[in-house]
């Protein structure tokens, strides 16, 4: 029910949603939760195992019962907190955990059954036949127990990621984080304040306590205009600080548009900050815990501190008739608040004997709540009173158990909480985590007064750690309420069960089995009765919980302690964590040069690292990958074909050490080649194993060009800085990655001189240009770099042109070669080329191969020391144990190669023990006219001439193959130095 | 977690590469035993303690760092040039 003239919604504006398919009005400013209330509507969600009837228990983030599905069919949100929502006009909201409808829950009879449903129930009662876990326990539990469901769709929702820094970031915008962050801005400090609430204010908006002799909220309001107007300042509203990270970084969740009817185009729903803060002060407030009394579950029990939220700040009378419930001074305001407000008090039932209270309804010291009844709306209470058990009717119980500081972020970095026995509660360990500063009822600081000097001093500890000086804030006039409780966690009733943990259905007697069943640790017990699992993780229940436990073991609260808190604090939906991964994000795109030309010919593009490089050209009338491919290896075998290489690594070497720099870093000698000339090499790891193969240029005596694989190219780079700054920063080398800088073209087949000779200005020949030769060309007014290197076994070139000369160079290149009777081949009849030449990529080199193991160990020089060579001349990385590189032609019927497979002896058993290594390449060879395979076989080279057997157990394939040499074509070499 | 390059200030824990243990950078000579190798490459203690690692600045400026924190608290307590540790 709406009560007037009170609560900071806006009435003259009237805002239509729906909730299960019923139309319902609220006001701008109410939550899904107040509107509901205020519309009378109670009954808002089905427990999770016994499908019990559950209303809203709270007014905040920590709510376990009032969970709805928001939106439909793909954009559907499920688990969304009805008392954060914000209604919005055409807001739709669905009830959740219940079949056909919210009111009739047929799954309700898992409450008949609830003596069976406690504590280690999955354990003890499907633990046979196993395999019916899988296949009939599991989905039927998860059908009949559960919170919402995924839609199934893939959610077209927009999430993003964000980063944000500062000196100081408050959590929290009650008291203490408002004049927190105040002080620190004045002071000059770069400020994020970080409000999980819609609105600025916490618990001020909830009260009626006044400030400066005015209602809070203009204090509030007052404090964040001047905020507002800071440059130093980044207010930050709906954002939740989910996580504590090392060395100041910060998890923030904020709800963007998912309140809004008509958001901003492009506006994500939530984005996920990470906030690097050099200090933060922690103002998280307080969590109000409820009592275990019997039957406490019902639709109308409520949080006291909720009731008084809902009136004050929104307007609504929780009930028609309230019973107030508490062990502490804090309760009371509840009854004054709903009295002043002209709602039926039906009692203040305070479990202290020793209290004085006055008030206009009656008041019941020393009494406990014992029984409630009602079926989907709480109706009537049972007092146990010193003289008996009294009735008393009444829809709504506002009950308090006290207050749980909200200290969670402060034990993400493992600290734990220290038990305050002033207060009944665990608070924060100040030593938790160094820059953090836990200020107000977070550290248990529950009065107005004391929060806001709290705030203050923490802010001030702050400053002091960034080196910042404190201007004086002047603290607003507040009342002197002293916060006094005497415990009361759990009522013996009439044998009903107590709930401690609404969300998971955990009560008093499930916690009291798992300490008789010897699960008394506090994280067993958690798992045992999946207390503080749900999705509030026990925020309400936890401290109840693990007090229930010391009762039953024996021990003190202190002891028993807590169980680790984790992150995130709220529930973060993945896909707002993982928005970067989502489709490309930010990654980027290296295009080269030929690019467009190589879109424009229609050529399919694969993913090499970030690089993107054409599988192949198709031309007119090539209905498969593989008559194209086919077509361009048969193209450069006889004329010329073009690729284009540029995604390569290119590293420049310079300096008076580059050529002693090469050779450690090589396994062949680099300085003994000569300028002009090209050769190839191995580079190791340290362990001994190959990292990359490439090739080195030396344009000068004290400059060399290296190439790197287009995989390897990251990780060469960081091996050579490595090497020149933590082995020998004496050598004076500079290395520079020039791959963006240089744009290169492989031209290889029988015509690739003439083609060449029809671009640069002066042709070249066999004497100036032999085989491995390097140097300088001019291609018209370009200063080019012409390199004879060959991976196609053809007599080929590799033509580089500074990057911006490089689309107009792939063009003419490639009009010349058309003109020849060639074209462009793609990556598919490159691999082919290589195949057929025995050639190695990282197919090969895959990290568990040494120089030996492909027929390179007389590569490692016995002149010099290298990285590696030391560790591959270990026993177990040469000899016949050793996987060795060897060529595979199919023999029989069947001719399948597949990459990947394993190989055993011809008549061996193909199982796990007998392999004997496996095909790391795989090509059909037009050139030879079968296919090929490129395998690390068990002594390979030894058994030249022998017949294997392949075999692939995942596609079901057997092929016998011959042992063979690698090098399939043209083994002599001619071809390469015609 | 934040790391303080010598060379570029504070930086996100996402701009390095994580190598591992420092002693990376004292490689033994190429006729060392066999047994010196294994500790080079291989053996590693695993502390609950302070550590010294190698870290990259890979997006950031190339620099090799030595890197010294606490794996139990993850305190970061300092970052150094490698080649300033080696030239030392």
């Amino acid at each position: 029910m709406r009560v007037e003239d009170k609560g900071l919604i806006d009435r003259a504006i009237t805002v239509p949603f729906s909730f299960d398919g019923q139309r319902y009005c609220g006001h701008a400013g109410d939550t899904l939760a107040s509107a509901l209330l205020a519309n009378g509507v109670r009954l808002m969600g089905r427990s999770f195992k016994y499908h019990r009837p559950r209303g809203v228990l709270t007014a905040g983030s920590e709510e376990p019962n009032a969970l709805v599905t928001t939106g439909q069919g793909a954009t559907a949100t499920p688990n969304v907190r009805a008392t954060t929502q914000e209604i919005f006009v055409g807001l739709k909201a669905e009830s959740q955990n219940r079949w056909p409808s919210l009111n009739l829950d047929l799954m309700g009879i898992n409450d008949a059954f609830s003596q069976f449903l406690s504590a280690g129930f999955y354990y003890k009662t499907f633990m046979w036949p196993k395999s019916f876990w899988e296949r009939v326990y599991e989905p039927i539990i998860r059908r009949s127990a559960g919170l919402g469901a995924l839609s199934g769709l893939p959610d077209t929702s927009k999430y993003d990621q964000a980063t944000a820094h500062c000196d100081l970031l408050v959590i929290g915008a009650g008291p203490a984080g408002l004049i927190a962050a105040l002080t620190a801005a004045r002071a000059g400090a770069d400020v994020i304040l970080a409000n999980e609430d819609s609105r600025m204010g916490g618990r001020l908006l909830a009260e009626t306590e006044p400030l400066d002799g005015e209602p809070a909220h203009i204090w509030v309001e007052r404090m964040v205009a001047e905020l507002a107007a800071m440059d130093n300042v980044r207010l930050m509203h709906r954002t939740t600080v989910t996580g504590v990270y090392d060395t100041g970084t910060y998890g923030a969740l904020e709800r963007v548009s998912g309140h809004l009817a008509d958001p901003q185009t492009g506006a994500p729903l939530e984005t996920f900050w990470q906030i690097a803060a050099k200090q933060c002060v922690l103002a998280a407030g307080a969590i109000e815990r409820p009592v275990a009394f019997p039957m406490n579950d019902r639709p109308g029990v409520m949080m006291a501190s909720g009731v008084r939220a809902y009136l004050n700040r929104w307007g609504v009378a929780a009930g028609q008739k309230v019973v107030v419930f508490g062990n502490n001074s804090d309760a009371h305001r509840t009854a004054m608040d709903l009295t002043a407000a002209g709602v039926e008090v039906a009692a203040l039932i305070d479990s202290r004997a020793d209290v004085a209270v006055t008030g206009d309804f009656p008041i019941y010291t020393g009494a406990q709540v014992v029984d409630t009844k009602g079926r989907k709306s709480l109706g009537e209470i049972h007092v146990q009173t010193s003289s008996g058990v009294e009735k008393i009717e009444a829809d709504c119980l506002a009950m308090s158990g006290g207050w749980n500081p909200t200290l969670h972020l402060s034990c993400h970095l493992g600290g734990r909480p220290v038990w305050n026995d002033k207060i009944h509660a665990f608070v924060p360990d100040p030593n938790n985590c160094a820059g953090l500063h836990v200020a107000g009822a977070a550290a248990g600081v529950f009065d107005t007064k004391g929060a806001l000097k709290s705030g203050v001093s923490r802010a001030k500890e702050a400053l002091k750690a960034l080196g910042l000086k404190a201007c004086a804030v002047a603290l607003p006039v507040t009342g002197d309420d002293e916060y006094a409780l005497t415990p009361l966690w759990a009522v013996k009733g009439n044998g009903g069960r107590a709930w401690l943990d609404f969300a998971n259905d955990v009560t008093l007697k499930d916690v009291e089995l798992a300490a008789r069943e010897n699960m008394g640790s506090v994280e067993h017990m958690k798992r045992y009765t999946t207390q503080g699992m749900a999705p509030d993780q026990g925020k309400n229940s936890n401290v109840g919980a693990l007090v229930a436990l010391a009762d039953a073991t024996g021990r003190g609260i202190a002891e028993t302690g807590t169980t680790t808190f984790r992150p995130p604090y709220v529930p973060v939906s993945i896909a707002a964590m993982g928005s970067s991964g989502a489709g490309k994000g930010f990654l980027p795109e290296r295009l080269t040069t030929s690019h467009a030309a190589t879109v424009a010919l229609n050529a399919p593009m694969i993913e090499a690292g970030l690089w993107y490089r054409p599988s192949y050209f198709p031309r007119n009338g090539e209905k498969t990958w593989r008559q194209s491919c086919d077509r361009e290896v048969n193209m450069v075998r006889e004329t010329v074909g073009v690729c284009d290489v540029s995604t390569l690594g290119k590293i420049d070497v310079q300096g008076p050490d580059a050529a002693r720099f090469l050779d450690f870093i090589y396994t062949n000698m680099r300085s003994t080649l000569k300028v002009g000339r090209v050769r190839y090499g191995l580079m190791l790891r340290e362990d001994g194993f190959v990292m990359d193969d490439g090739t080195c240029a030396r344009l000068g005596a004290t400059h060399y060009v290296v190439t790197t694989t287009t995989a390897a190219a990251g990780q060469v780079m960081r091996h050579m800085e490595f090497v020149l700054q933590a082995l020998h920063p004496e050598w004076d080398v500079r290395i520079t990655s020039v791959t963006e800088q240089w744009a290169q073209f492989a031209v290889a087949g029988p015509k690739a001189r003439a083609l060449i000779n029809a671009v640069v200005n002066t042709p070249i020949d066999n004497e100036n240009f032999p085989f491995m030769g390097c140097g300088p060309v001019e291609i018209g007014a370009i200063a080019a770099r012409l390199f004879r290197i060959s991976f196609s076994g053809e007599h080929a070139y590799e033509i580089a042109v500074p990057s911006r000369f490089g689309a107009s160079m792939f063009d003419a290149l490639l009009a010349l070669a058309e003109g020849m009777g060639g074209g462009a081949y793609g990556m598919e009849s490159l691999n082919v080329l290589r195949i057929e030449k025995g050639f190695i990529t990282h197919a090969e080199i895959h990290g568990r191969v040494t120089a030996f193991d492909i027929g390179m160990e007389r590569m490692v020089s016995a002149k010099k020391d290298c990285i590696g060579k030391a560790a591959s001349m270990r026993a177990g990385l040469n000899g016949p144990v050793r996987e060795q590189l060897v060529g595979l032609k199919p023999v029989g019927a069947g001719k399948m190669l597949l990459a990947g497979a394993h190989l055993f002896g011809k008549e061996a058993e193909a199982v796990r023990d007998n392999d004997q290594g496996g095909i790391t390449s795989v090509c059909f060879s037009p050139s030879m006219g079968i296919p090929l395979g490129l395998a690390l076989l068990q002594n390979g080279r030894e058994r030249h001439g022998e017949v294997i057997r392949m075999v692939d157990h995942l596609r079901s394939v057997e092929t016998f193959c011959e042992v063979c040499d690698p090098v399939f074509f043209d083994p002599e070499g001619g071809r390469v130095r015609g | 977690m934040r790391i303080k390059c010598p060379l570029c200030g504070e930086r996100d824990r996402r701009e390095f590469y994580y190598q591992g243990d420092a002693i990376a950078l004292q490689r033994p000579d190429a006729d060392a035993p066999a047994a010196d190798w294994d500790d080079y490459l291989h053996n590693r203690d695993n502390i609950a303690g302070v550590t010294r690692d190698l870290w990259h600045h890979e997006t950031g400026c190339g620099a090799w760092l030595v890197v010294t924190r606490n794996t139990n608290t993850h305190e970061i307590l300092a970052a150094a040039l490698a080649s300033d540790e080696v030239s030392a």
